[in-house]
């Protein structure tokens, strides 16, 4: 059969390709296992060795300046707490990015779905006071996942009806967003209450996001954590998560197979806004209270680059949303006490992961973690 | 027509055309070296972290010598080397240039206010501007018609980048390179040299975007002296269809729709200021709807933009 042969011929690079970005470990023994920790782990040192060098360069003393990252990040469970809470936003948005990649469309409208979401939390939180507790958290977390797949979803509706290129689209709905929430908290949603920083109305407490047991630690990152687990499971582990990475790998073969190539990307899509909307969520209710500016603080982009530097895996998102939540909670203490700028874990972010992306083009470059030749590459 | 006391109503579409004249020379040496840059088949996303290191090199050198014309050429130089990093990291094998873009807009923004921050009090020596506007009696027209030496140099530079890739050796190499690598290798071109020397003049342009944001207009260096010129510039390409002549026609649309939302505000009308300041990326999304089909890719489109050869 003709088409039989022509699917089998298409598929086989498809599954070359799934393999090379994300499942290197699937039938190749340990060596690939080993690259794939030690080559990340060496970049981050190396990394580190050359942040070093800059903060040495700046006046600093660069084995102090690490020695405060670690105290502000990792040091006791006071700041782990706090690089947890930072940690959880960044892996949600960072599933928006991630997710999409799988079928090869790079999304970048975190930012944007992240604030939309917030919004629509903020709008059932202060709208819906009368609710039980756990109701209206729910109706907020499903709001927000509204709003946020809503947004994205257009995303993806613009490339699959019109052709529009996902990362203009995104981007540009990005700055829409930020418009649009400026435009309400500044008029339609503002309380009067607030003078020099325009903001939404609060969110009465009884529909704030509590803290796990008596930490710092809120809910937020449980919803994180079962996110990433449930993307991997479902990318790695069902038919969908094989559509998907079919289609990524060969989009032709896809077709021809049958797959619903426009419903799985629209579902795609809907999805990854979904998380970064559940990211605006668990910032406005468990820590911010209310909708301003401030819900447009970076996430979203930190988010791509996450994506990205875990190579698209849920449990990597986990690792590397963890990381980074670290990096971003020592900005303080390297203010205080090495009289570095704030924009010193920025450099430190940008050069970690240049590093490690830069590390990415490496796989397959060592033998000694090939225990055969490794074709054609 | 204009003078002080009628500027009323007149004074939105002068707040255009002055965005237009003072706020557009940013947008157009960044999608310059965007348009460059893609055409060599690489997208640089992080244009946005050279623009601002751009922005910080020229006034600290500027505020250091005294002069803003060495500034200006500290500000390429920035450019240059984030776009050798650019360059080298984007053409590594299973390397995501748009990744690589984030980082490097991370990494150049990060550095930017890092070594900025000692010269956010100081008052920097900017660029001279031309005083065009001294026959008026009104300060809004003069003030609108400051002209920055910059804009005419980049009109300039508009219509030697359609000639050169039209019709001299160098264009037709890095139209090849973006288009079809393979034949452009076959053809003895070397695909890495020409998109390294593409994507390092395209950082050297977007450097000169941010000296002109920090030493003329708004003319001081702050974390906030870039409003996404870089990022938009990426838009911006697509909108003129990687032509630079129609760079140069985006940007002072962009420029002149980024003052609508102002301008509108000083008229007396306060309760859309936010969403007119989204009009140039609203625009550009209508845009991209009603020209872009799922069937082919965009006319222009350089071949190796979307294949990732």
């Amino acid at each position: 059969m003709p088409f039989e042969s022509e699917t089998a011929t298409g598929a086989a690079p498809a599954q070359v390709l799934a393999g090379d970005s994300a499942s290197l470990s699937a039938s190749r023994g340990w060596g690939p296992r080993i690259e794939a920790v030690v080559l990340p782990v060496g970049a981050l040192l190396a990394a580190m060795f050359v942040f070093g060098l800059f903060c040495t360069a700046a006046g600093a003393n660069g084995w102090e300046v690490f020695l405060s990252i670690k105290r502000a990040a990792f040091g006791d469970w006071y700041s782990f707490q706090n690089t947890l809470v930072r940690a959880a936003p960044i892996m949600l948005c960072a599933l928006c990015t991630a997710i999409p990649l799988r079928l090869g469309l790079v999304v970048i409208g975190n930012e944007g779905a992240l604030v939309m979401g917030g919004l629509a939390a903020v709008l059932v939180g202060t709208h819906w006071t009368n609710a039980p507790h756990w109701v209206g958290l729910s109706a907020m977390a499903l709001a927000g996942m509204i709003g946020g797949g809503l947004w994205i979803g257009a995303v993806g509706a613009m490339k699959i009806y019109r052709g529009v290129n996902e990362v203009i689209a995104s981007l540009l709905m990005n700055y829409i967003a930020i418009a649009v929430l400026n435009h309400l908290v500044n008029g339609p949603m503002r309380d009067p209450a607030s003078l020099n920083k325009p903001s939404s109305y609060p969110i009465p407490e009884d529909n704030m996001l509590g803290s796990l047991g008596d930490s710092n630690v809120h809910y937020g990152l449980v919803y994180g954590i079962v996110a990433c687990l449930v993307v991997w499971f479902v990318m790695e582990r069902t038919t969908f998560g094989f559509q998907m990475r079919l289609i990524g790998g060969n989009l032709r073969a896809a077709r021809i197979a049958g797959l619903a190539v426009e419903k799985v990307t629209l579902c795609v899509c809907a999805l990854a806004g979904a998380c970064a909307g559940l990211a605006g969520m668990v910032e406005v209710a468990a820590v911010q209270g209310r909708a301003n500016d401030s819900l447009a603080a970076g996430y979203g982009y930190a988010g791509i680059l996450v994506a990205f530097v875990a190579r698209q895996n849920g449990l990597g998102v986990l690792l590397v949303s963890i990381l980074l939540g670290g990096i971003l909670a020592s900005g303080g203490i390297l203010q205080r006490t090495h009289k570095l700028p704030d924009a010193t874990v920025l450099v430190f972010q940008g050069i970690v992961f240049l590093a490690i992306l830069y590390s990415d083009s490496l796989y397959g470059r060592f033998k000694i973690f090939r225990e055969r030749t490794h074709g054609q590459r | 027509m204009a003078n002080a006391d009628s500027i009323g109503w007149m004074g939105v579409p002068l707040a255009v055309v002055a965005g237009a004249i003072r706020g557009s020379p940013p947008f157009l040496f960044v999608s310059l070296g965007e348009c460059l840059t893609e055409k060599s088949g690489r997208i640089n996303l992080g244009l946005e972290g050279t623009l601002l290191m751009g922005a910080m090199s020229a006034y600290a050198v500027s505020y250091k010598t005294g002069s803003p014309w060495l500034g200006l050429l500290v500000a390429g130089g920035a450019g240059l080397v984030l776009g050798l990093i650019h360059a080298w990291l984007a053409q590594r094998p299973r390397l995501n240039d748009v990744a690589v873009g984030i980082a490097m807009m991370i990494f150049g923004s990060g550095l930017a206010f890092f070594l900025g921050k000692p010269f956010i009090q100081p008052m920097a020596p900017a660029l001279p501007v031309w005083e065009l506007g001294n026959w008026s009696g009104s300060p809004q027209v003069r003030s609108a018609l400051k002209l920055s030496p910059l804009l005419p140099g980049g009109i300039v530079l508009a219509f030697v980048m359609y000639w050169m890739f039209l019709s001299t050796r160098w264009g037709m190499f890095v139209r090849a390179v973006g288009d079809k690598p393979d034949a452009a290798r076959a053809m003895g071109i070397s695909v890495v040299k020409t998109r390294t020397l593409s994507i390092m003049s395209g950082g050297f342009l977007a450097g000169l975007g941010g000296a002109y944001l920090s030493l003329v207009y708004p003319g001081s260096w702050t974390e906030l002296v870039s409003s996404g010129q870089g990022l938009m510039a990426v838009a911006l390409v697509i909108f003129a269809r990687w032509d630079p002549r129609h760079c140069l026609y985006a940007s002072l649309l962009f420029g002149g729709a980024q003052a609508v939302g102002p301008a509108l505000q000083a008229a007396g009308i306060q309760s859309y200021y936010y969403l007119f300041n989204a009009a140039p990326y609203i625009l550009t999304l209508a845009i991209m709807i009603l020209t872009c089909t799922p069937k082919r890719t965009l006319a222009g489109a350089p071949g190796a933009l979307t294949t990732g050869d």
